[in-house]
Parts: C-alpha cells; sequence; structure tokens
C-alpha cells in the first residue's frame, strides 16, 4: 500500500527520524509503564525527559536496511571469490591462522551474545530513540556473527581448530576470559550493559579490535577476514556514537546518576582492557606481517582517542577511569605476558604456538626497547634452543586464575614486571584471588556476583571438565587427555607446536601445488 | 586540543570521498595503512555533501558513507548536508 503525503515534499534526515522514534511511539493505557518496563529503575539511574534522547546517526529503517543490505552483498561477492580462488593459501604463513582461530572461537560468539544483550536492552527502556537503536545495533551484531561464522567455515575446510567454537566457548580455560566479559555484562541491568558494550567496549576498545589487527589481517593477505573485519567495523561507527550518546544522556539527565557511572566506568574500561590482552598478543605474536605493535595501537586508539573522549566528559563530572597509571605502564608487558602464557600451554590450547624467528624477535625488541630484550627476549631464546634440543616445554600444572576476569595469575606487580601481582580478599569464610588492584575491587564492590565465577582451572580440578562416565580413579586415567576430549581439542592435531603442525604441513603442500606443477 | 578521526576503507568509492574532506579540512593528516585510510583532525572534521557531488558527478546521500567507513571518533552531528565530527573540550 503506498502512502501519499499531502504536500509531496520530501522529508529531511531529522524529520523523518522525529517521526520514526517519536511519531510512531506510544502511551500505554491498560498496563502501567513500570510494568511493561521492570528493569529501568533498580539501578538507581534516574531518567526525567527520554524525549531528550537523540541520535546522531538518525538511520530510519529503510536507509538501514538498503546500506545493510549492500554491506552484505559485497561481503559475501568478496569471500565468495576468495573461496573460489584459494585465496587462503596467499596468507603470509600458516602461522598467522591461529589468530583466526582465537578470534573465531574467542571473539565471534561474543557478537552472538552482543545481539542478544541488546535485544534484551532494548526492550528495557522506555524510550523509543533507545529503543530503535538498540534493535538496528542488535541486528548488526547478529549480521557480525553470521559473518564471522560463515567467512571463517572456509578456513575450516583446510586446517585444524575451527571446527567447533561454540562448543569450546562454553568449556575451554582461556574462553572463559572473554565469555565471562560477555556474560557478566547482560546479566547486569540495562544501564549498565548500554555503558558496558556500548560504551566501554564499542568506544573506547573495539577500534582496538577492529582496526589495527583487521588491517593486519589484510597485510597479511587474509581477505576474508579483512572484509567481514571492516563490514563489522563499519557497523561499529554507528555502535560507537551510540555508545557517547547513552553515557551523554543519563549524565545530562540527573547528577545523582554520575557516581553510578563513574564506577561502571572505572569497571568496564578494567574489564575490556583485560580481554584486550589477547588482541594485544595476536598482534605482536601471531600476524607474520606486522603493521603497528600492541602499544603503538594503544596509543592511537586508547591513550590518544579515548584521552580526547575523557577530556570531553569532563564536564559533566566524569574522571579518567582508574588504574590508568598502571594500564600505561603495563602496555610494554602485557602482550608478552601473554604469549608466553600460551607458549607453556600449548597443549590444551586450541591453537598452535611457536618460537618467533630472530627477526620477530628483533622487531619485538625495536617496538619495546623499555622491556623486551631485559624481561622478555632471553626467556624466549632459552625456550627456542629447549626446544631446537626437542624438549619443548609445556607446562602440564594448571594456573591459579583471577576470580574476576578469569585470565591465569600472569601479570606482575604495577611498576614492578619480575614480581607476579596477587591480591587476595576473605569474604563468607572462603578466599578469593585476583591479579591485580582492578580486578580486587570489582569483586569487592559485587561479591554476590563474582563469587559465582566458574572457573576452568577450578572447574577441572574438581572433576567437572571430563567427558560423562570418566572415572578419575581408574589405572592410567589421564587428566590433560580427558579435559582435552571435553574440549573436543584433537590431541596432535588442534594443539602443541605449530612445528611440525598438519597445518603447517598441508599448507606448504599446497602452496608448493599453487606455485608449480609438482 | 583533541584529535577526531574518520577511518574509511581504501577503495575507488572512496578515493573522492577522502579527496573532498581533504579540500574541507585544509589541517586533516592522511595516514594509508593497509586497505584503510585514517584521517586525523585537530578537533573537528566536516564531510560535505556537495564536495563529493562536485567530484563524482552525481547525487550523493551522505549516509552512503555507512558503507565504507570503517571508525570515527567524536561527537556527530549529522545533516542532508554535512556530517561533523569535533570534541566539545
Ligand atoms: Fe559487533
Ligand atoms: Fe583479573
Amino acid at each position: 500500500m503506498d502512502m501519499k503525503t499531502s504536500s509531496g515534499k520530501k522529508l529531511g534526515l531529522k524529520e523523518k527520524y522525529r517521526h520514526m522514534t517519536r511519531g510512531l511511539d506510544w502511551e500505554t493505557s491498560y498496563q502501567k509503564r513500570e510494568d511493561v518496563h521492570p528493569l529501568v529503575e533498580y539501578e538507581g539511574i534516574k531518567i526525567h525527559d527520554w524525549d531528550k534522547w537523540e541520535d546522531p546517526f538518525r538511520l530510519t529503517m529503510d536507509a538501514y536496511w538498503k546500506y545493510q543490505s549492500e554491506k552484505e552483498r559485497k561481503l559475501y561477492a568478496i569471500i565468495e571469490a576468495y573461496a573460489q580462488n584459494n585465496g587462503h593459501l596467499n596468507v603470509t604463513d600458516a602461522r598467522y591462522l591461529n589468530a583466526i582461530k582465537l578470534f573465531l572461537t574467542g571473539i565471534s560468539p561474543l557478537e552472538y551474545m552482543a545481539h542478544r544483550g541488546f535485544a534484551m536492552a532494548g526492550r528495557a527502556f522506555p524510550g523509543a530513540g533507545p529503543r530503535v537503536a538498540c534493535l538496528m545495533q542488535s541486528l548488526d551484531e547478529l549480521r557480525h556473527a553470521q559473518t564471522q561464522i560463515h567467512s571463517l567455515s572456509n578456513y575450516n575446510k583446510y586446517y585444524n581448530g575451527f571446527h567447533d567454537p561454540a562448543h569450546m566457548l562454553q568449556r575451554v580455560w582461556y574462553l572463559s576470559v572473554p565469555r565471562s566479559f560477555f556474560d557478566d555484562a547482560v546479566t547486569a541491568g540495562p544501564f549498565e550493559f548500554m555503558v558496558a558494550i556500548g560504551f566501554s567496549f564499542e568506544y573506547v576498545l573495539t577500534n582496538l579490535l577492529f582496526v589495527p589487527f583487521v588491517s593486519g589481517a589484510a597485510y597479511n593477505g587474509d581477505m576474508g577476514t579483512m572484509t567481514f573485519g571492516f563490514s563489522a567495523q563499519s557497523d561499529e561507527a554507528r555502535h560507537m556514537t551510540l555508545g557517547l550518546e547513552i553515557i551523554k544522556f543519563i549524565l545530562e539527565q540527573d547528577p545523582d546518576n554520575i557516581p553510578i557511572v563513574q564506577r561502571w566506568i572505572d569497571k568496564w574500561t578494567w574489564r575490556g582492557y583485560r580481554v584486550l590482552t589477547l588482541v594485544g598478543m595476536m598482534m605482536d605474536y601471531m600476524l607474520p606481517k606486522r603493521i603497528m605493535s600492541w602499544k603503538e595501537a594503544w596509543e592511537v586508539y586508547f591513550e590518544q582517542n579515548g584521552g580526547a573522549l575523557f577530556k570531553d566528559l569532563a564536564r559533566y563530572g566524569i574522571r579518567p577511569p582508574k588504574w590508568l597509571d598502571q594500564i600505561s605502564f603495563d602496555k610494554d608487558h602485557i602482550s608478552h605476558q601473554a604469549w608466553a602464557t600460551f607458549y607453556q600451554y600449548g597443549a590444551i590450547a586450541d591453537f598452535h604456538t611457536w618460537s618467533p624467528t630472530e627477526d620477530e624477535l628483533d622487531w619485538l625488541s625495536a617496538k619495546y626497547p623499555n622491556s623486551f630484550d631485559k624481561y622478555y627476549r632471553p626467556r624466549l631464546k632459552f625456550w627456542r634452543e629447549q626446544a631446537e634440543q626437542g624438549n619443548r616445554f609445556y607446562n602440564k600444572t594448571l594456573p591459579q586464575l583471577c576470580q574476576t576476569c578469569q585470565i591465569p595469575m600472569v601479570f606482575t606487580e604495577p611498576g614492578d614486571p619480575t614480581k607476579i601481582c596477587y591480591r587476595e580478599v576473605d569474604y563468607q569464610g572462603e578466599k578469593f584471588h585476583f591479579c591485580s588492584d582492578g580486578c580486587k575491587e570489582i569483586f569487592e564492590n559485587e561479591p554476590e556476583k563474582y563469587k559465582q565465577s566458574w572457573l576452568p582451572a577450578h572447574q577441572i580440578y574438581q572433576g567437572n571438565c571430563f567427558p560423562e562416565g570418566t572415572d578419575p580413579t581408574a589405572e592410567g586415567f589421564d587428566p590433560v587427555s580427558k579435559v582435552l576430549e571435553y574440549y573436543n581439542i584433537g590431541f596432535g592435531q588442534d594443539n602443541l607446536d605449530f612445528e611440525g603442525s598438519q597445518d603447517q604441513k598441508n599448507f606448504a603442500k599446497w602452496r608448493g601445488m599453487a606455485t608449480s606443477n609438482e | 586540543m583533541s584529535t577526531v578521526f574518520i577511518a574509511l576503507q581504501a577503495n575507488e568509492e572512496t578515493r573522492p570521498i577522502i579527496e573532498a574532506i581533504t579540500t574541507d579540512n585544509p589541517g586533516a593528516v592522511v595516514n594509508q595503512q593497509p586497505a584503510m585510510v585514517k584521517i586525523d583532525a585537530e578537533d573537528s572534521l566536516v564531510v560535505r555533501r556537495a564536495t563529493i557531488e562536485e567530484l563524482i558527478g552525481r547525487d550523493f546521500d551522505l549516509q552512503e558513507l555507512h558503507i565504507n567507513l570503517i571508525s570515527l571518533s567524536g561527537h556527530i552531528d549529522e545533516t542532508d548536508d554535512e556530517l561533523t565530527l569535533h570534541w566539545n573540550a
């Protein structure tokens, strides 16, 4: 049915958007507003006028579908061409694919959680403006999950480790880090979710994930990842804007909101920063051709861009997030500490690790003059020598995990990279352990939430991570092989060193076939 | 002074857009990176529809930017004619 407007004059962007987000809303009549939106008050955030909400992008549904479908058409044309052309043989070297395995298992499932989270948050808000923005973001996030799985399924035809990301997310020790981050956000109230994901994650942190890392994927010949990455990030531009808008809106509505929002900013910046350790490691160690170091990316996208943002928010009485001194000191360290951890635990991971080449060590020395030669290079060299003599080191003792971020306790004291940082809290007669002051304080603010953390190392020791029917008292019981079975990680296939792996052999063979007539 | 930026995919569609941005923002700095272009400017940056239309010789809807947009920073003000990024502090 065609609707004709009387004047025949085209509406401007602002008018169209106002009609969609104001004109189509209605007041409830036979149900009370509080019963329809029961979650909107318990966090203590006070909103007086939902109409003050302005979405700066003012995208209407017709424009949304038009541009999103165009993005999809481009994306699928490129990934089809990439697959048809055996594009996977054009990546710099097969080690690179391990970064993508980590992406598929650790990040893509979060896209799906983001889809669910924004659907729930949108449902919770009485204002039509934020509801529309949440709806669009929810659809975007579903698209991200789908396009990532579609793009990466091509690699699953040829390489190990791509076979079961959803199953692994619920079980594997290091994947509990990103999983618990998102679970934490979606189990918070709708306003906290928006600050956690819309603001701290989208605005402050996703640039680091999708911009320099994806540009790095392009640099390493991975057109599939470049395509889904930039296509996803084109939506992120809208999401970041939404994240900034929600913060401004909440802060302008009532001064009582300021301390609540400040605590969320502190908490979620720290939570997101911890998760990004994985991305730091991917950039510094897993891209064979590197475009910028983790530290450089951090300086551009967090210090410079985030700094501008916090300067801007100062007029609302918001100060920069807590623990920035430590964050700033640690940028010289965390990617190296993370790689060392995965190198040691390479037997129970769904991807390969390796000893960096001499060239790569030189690059790291040049990028990290304050830390690499002094603290990290000697250890990597020692491990490499050991591996060359047939003693590739695998750590067989499960690490202690931080109760909040769930990362093994591998981070060092603020200002002292030679000493592991331990914090603990006694709560209800139990001792809880933390990797940092940030994670400890987050626990102390909400102990009833975090005492429930499902910590993979603890769960293994409690016998909860073996396939059903396993008898740990049986003769010759091998806990590691049972845990891998439970994870659906194939021993000698998905795990261990890249050197000698099936991936390494297959890639060399196929590339040889692609470039010669043998 | 704070930096705002816009990052676009590097392709044929964005070439005239990038040219328009550099024309309309004389102080902007263009950083070429693999597969992308990041444009930084002090405090504010404007994308003008008219300048882009001049270069491509057809009508352009500023929301077409979404297709090749990678990222941006700052507050946004979008009208039919201009997209502005700026910081208030
Ligand atoms: Fe996403
Ligand atoms: Fe922690």
